[in-house]
């Protein structure tokens, strides 16, 4: 994934940056006058819009503990794990039969405190359990293969864990149960915030605590930074290599089996084999837009895409006059990947892709 | 039974035979020196010892155990730690969490907290800097740093690839002064070097490597006064 656009000479008239430079100006003169016409026209009050940024926030959390799983890889790896939005399909749609067995049996709105962590902690061993074995089935043998290689088992990886978990819960749409407890709403001042939405950002981001806590103080996660930056050296420290590199899969696998339940509670329908790709595309689109390989990038990355993705198309695209603008969320991700790999492939808080050694 | 015995490996580098039958002894207590130009097989030698790479042929013993069958990051426990060639050390670790991993092996949390302090009076430099990110601190802070995180093994023999590599002179003096300091409390040392003046000096015995074999061994003493040495090594003709 090495983009190599900082090694032109300057004083080269190029084409690519011609068209580069227009691109830039258009885009942002796009952006100033959606903006401003919808600002003008008074559509949204302030508090609709503070809702949004806080649905946004609810949304972009889950793209965020994704999104970890991305980065953790690639800082030991420099490897993209291209089938890791399967590692969360695995867990979400492997838990969905638990949640739906609490409901029935009156457990999970009888005792929705303890049900619900459960869920979420039997998700996180799904997709661990998945994320190590794809590790070490498709991934090891080929750890001293070109760069390309392991890109392409990852796809092939992907297909196969969809049609696996197909074979295994048949192809059709799943939901998850309605948690009474996460129905209603609270306000505060005069904004609206839905319950759901509340407990979705404070579960990711105990989640998100708990993996800082655990890289920056914890004898692990200090072998998991040396292993990231060099691995001889590691080995000479008395690290076992093979050992970090299947932790940092299993906590990356953990985290995003958590976000399938935690999405589950936000958005309870559209369980299938196939639910993954969508999410995983645009955790990964958040991973780069926070830099990938940086930890607290991918939790910004992840906020930030949620965010611009509840107010990009009211903001913009209605004022730009697009028609069923809120319909185009996933265009406004997409975009945001190009727009990212083309202005800063390095991300918010990454370094330049070029000063990492392959 | 010397401490370290390494008798007659061969390492290849693909087809490249990098080492031709190097044996060499080390006992407890000394200092023993790897002398030889660019490219002889220095670093190669101690890449063997200490499990980054497997020779074809031959052996290594540690006090008579066999090291071939370890990996690198199992031969730490069995008691070789190495400072590497260029110091790799952990640019975006403090120096602190640099030298906790050279203890990764050891889970004497009283014992690891006594040894960062004993680092911090060996190199006082260190313990200014003990919250600093060790990548943005000097090439002799850092040579020091690999020093002192090498020595947080608690090593039976300690291997050290060229620290005086890019140092200016007075550094050089400073960090082998240390080198000498850290043998007489007690740790045996394998110290490989281009800058064989200043290696001779430290050292007790040593031993020339060309091309991948051992050309020469002898007493440090002896090693500065023979003419081939004192021509290929140490500039004298
Ligand atoms: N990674 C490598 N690939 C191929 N050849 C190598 C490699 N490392 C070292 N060599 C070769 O092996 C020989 C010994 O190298 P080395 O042990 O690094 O020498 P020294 O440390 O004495 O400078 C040299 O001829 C060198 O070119
Ligand atoms: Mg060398």
């Amino acid at each position: 994934m090495r983009l190599v656009l900082n090694q032109r000479t300057i004083d080269e008239f190029s084409w690519v940056d011609f068209i580069i430079g227009v691109l830039r100006v258009v885009i942002i003169a796009l952006i100033i006058i959606g903006s401003w016409n919808t600002l003008a026209s008074g559509r949204f009050t302030a508090d609709q819009w503070i809702s949004l940024v806080i649905s946004g926030l609810a949304q972009g959390s889950i793209y965020a503990l994704i999104a970890l799983g991305y980065t953790l890889v690639y800082g030991i790896l420099l490897m993209i794990n291209f089938a890791h939005g399967e590692v969360f399909m695995s867990g979400a749609f492997t838990a969905v039969f638990l949640a739906e067995a609490f409901d029935r049996s009156g457990f999970l709105n009888g005792s929705p405190l303890l049900a619900v962590p459960l869920l979420i902690l039997f998700a996180a061993l799904v997709s661990m359990s998945v994320a190590i074995l794809l590790e070490r089935i498709a991934y090891r043998p080929l750890r001293n293969a070109p760069r390309l290689v392991p890109l392409i088992t990852a796809i092939g990886a992907s297909f196969f864990l969809q049609y696996t978990f197909r074979g295994l819960y048949g192809s059709g749409f799943k939901s998850y149960p309605t948690v009474d407890a996460l129905r209603g709403s609270f306000t505060v001042g005069s904004v609206t915030i839905p319950i759901s939405q509340m407990v979705v950002f404070a579960a990711a981001l105990v989640l998100m605590l708990g993996l800082y806590w655990l890289v920056e103080r914890t004898k692990l996660g200090k072998a998991m930074r040396a292993v990231s930056e060099n691995k001889e050296v590691s080995a000479l420290m008395g690290i076992d290599i093979d050992r970090i590199i299947v932790f940092t899969f299993a906590i990356g696998g953990a985290l995003a089996g958590a976000a399938g339940v935690i999405n589950g509670l936000y958005r309870p329908q559209g369980v299938n084999f196939f639910m993954g790709f969508v999410p995983g595309i645009k955790a990964f689109t958040a991973a780069v837009l926070g830099g990938i390989g940086n930890i607290p990038g991918a939790m910004l990355g992840g906020l930030f895409l949620g965010v611009i993705e509840a107010i990009g198309p009211n903001l913009v695209l209605a004022g730009l006059g697009i028609p069923g603008a809120n319909q185009l969320k996933d265009v406004i991700a997409f975009t945001m990947l190009v727009l990212v790999l083309i202005f800063r492939p390095q991300g918010i808080l990454g370094e330049r892709l070029a000063e990492k050694k392959a | 039974m010397a401490l370290l015995e390494v008798t007659n490996i061969h390492a290849y580098y693909g087809n490249i035979h990098a080492l031709k039958g190097i044996s060499l002894k080390v006992e407890e207590g000394e200092i023993v020196t790897l002398i030889g130009g660019n490219g002889a097989g220095k670093s190669t030698t101690l890449r063997s010892i200490c499990g980054l790479m497997k020779p074809r042929q031959g052996s290594i013993t540690l006090r008579g155990e066999d090291l071939m069958p370890y990996k690198a990051n199992q031969l730490v426990s069995r008691g070789i730690a190495m400072v590497p060639e260029g110091r790799g050390v952990f640019a975006k670790l403090s120096v602190t969490e640099n030298l906790e991993l050279g203890a990764f092996h050891r889970s004497d949390t009283d014992g690891i907290v006594k040894d960062i302090d004993y680092a911090f009076t060996l190199f006082p430099r260190l313990g200014e800097r003990r919250h600093q990110l060790a990548g943005t601190m000097s090439g002799g802070e850092q040579q020091m740093l690999a020093i002192a995180r090498a020595l947080m093994a608690r090593p039976t023999v300690l291997l050290m690839d060229e620290p005086s590599m890019g140092l200016a002179p007075v550094l050089v003096e400073t960090i082998f002064d240390t080198i000498g300091q850290v043998n007489k409390e007690g740790t045996t040392i394998l110290l490989v070097e281009q800058n064989a003046h200043i290696a001779l000096q430290v050292a007790h015995r040593g031993y020339v490597i060309q091309t991948g074999e051992i050309i020469l061994s002898d007493t440090a003493q002896a090693l500065r006064r023979d003419p081939t040495v004192q021509k290929a090594y140490l500039g004298i003709d």
